[in-house]
């Protein structure tokens, strides 16, 4: 299974991203902002980062690039598509993924080893986890904070969309303490943590953030 | 030629940590009476030619589209148009 990681200018994580989809046993694709093609590939990562600088908003410039007009419908058909921390910021301003992320709370840049508890664990990134299963897997954001409307919030929790939570003290401000959620079909996630940063025990804080990537790497259709 | 500002601001109930930021300064300044601070987004938008209400809802549609994202930003636009005689800006 193919697997494509955009890199935009300012992409931080997209070597790690593909590194992790190739320990989970998939092939990476490196897919470039510029292009108007997915080159095929069966699902996406937008990966970690400053796309664009993070001028404007973050996410925000990323959203026009050429190759989100086809990863957009592409989502909307059903593809699955990870947007790791920049990447969750690039689907919220997509529209992919209602509510929006802003600068956290505490003001300052968070960098921690963070426990997560997994709400969703039928989405197509999450299918080989168990719901309420414990993961730590690293956080590092400045503009981590999500926020939506009550109706959203109300919505979203109703529909079994926030796909994690955090645990052990909220990082940035989230609501509802979210740490990722998705779309209707559950093939778009959206997350600020990284699990790309946590599939080999020698660099990082365990192997917890293989199993997105071994979920949609996974035979069994995973989507609603 | 007509130059068109646009203000961006986080809605009133969205947390503004900078803005927060900003109170607290001023706070240790010795300001005092200051209740709140808000930071926001200016864009100043230079146009060549007429601006008509064409163009104008253009620039509408690129504030809400681009330079505002309207889940958490209100934007207000206001058109400055400059005359230029003999060079001069008037």
């Amino acid at each position: 299974m193919r697997i494509g990681v955009v890199t935009f200018p300012g992409s931080l994580d997209d070597g790690d991203a593909r590194r992790a989809v190739e320990v989970a046993g998939g092939e990476s694709v490196a897919l470039w902002h510029g292009d108007h093609d997915l080159r095929g590939v069966d699902a996406v990562v937008l990966p970690g980062g400053f796309s664009y600088g993070d001028y404007l908003r973050c996410g925000a410039i990323a959203r026009f690039a050429p190759v989100m007009d086809e990863l957009v419908d592409a989502a909307r058909g059903g593809l699955p598509v990870l947007g790791i921390c920049n990447g969750f910021q690039v689907l919220c301003e997509s529209h992919l993924l209602p509510g929006a992320l802003i600068r956290n709370a505490g003001r300052r840049f968070v960098c921690r080893d963070q426990i997560l508890r997994i709400e969703n664990a039928d989405t197509a990134w999450t299918s080989s986890y168990a719901a309420a299963q414990h993961l730590t897997i690293p956080l590092k954001n400045g503009e981590g904070g999500y926020v939506a409307d009550e109706a959203t919030l109300d919505r979203l929790e109703g529909e079994g969309r926030v796909v994690a939570r955090y645990l052990g003290g909220n990082p940035n401000g989230s609501l509802r303490d979210i740490a990722g959620i998705c779309n209707e079909r559950g093939n778009v996630v959206g997350l600020m943590p990284h699990p790309e940063h946590a599939v080999e025990a020698l660099t990082g804080p365990g192997t917890d953030g293989l199993g997105f990537f071994a979920s949609v790497l996974s035979p069994v259709p995973a989507t609603r | 030629m007509a130059r068109v500002v646009i203000d961006v601001m986080l809605k009133s109930e969205i947390l503004d940590p900078q803005g927060k930021a900003v109170h607290g300064a001023l706070d240790r300044l010795g300001y005092a009476g200051v209740v709140d601070v808000r930071q926001g987004k200016r864009f100043e938008i230079e146009l060549d030619g007429v601006l008509d209400d064409a163009r104008l809802a253009d620039i509408h549609r690129l504030a809400e589209s681009l330079l505002s994202n309207p889940v958490i930003e209100d934007y207000r636009v206001h058109v400055e148009t400059v005359h230029v005689e003999d060079g001069v800006d008037v």
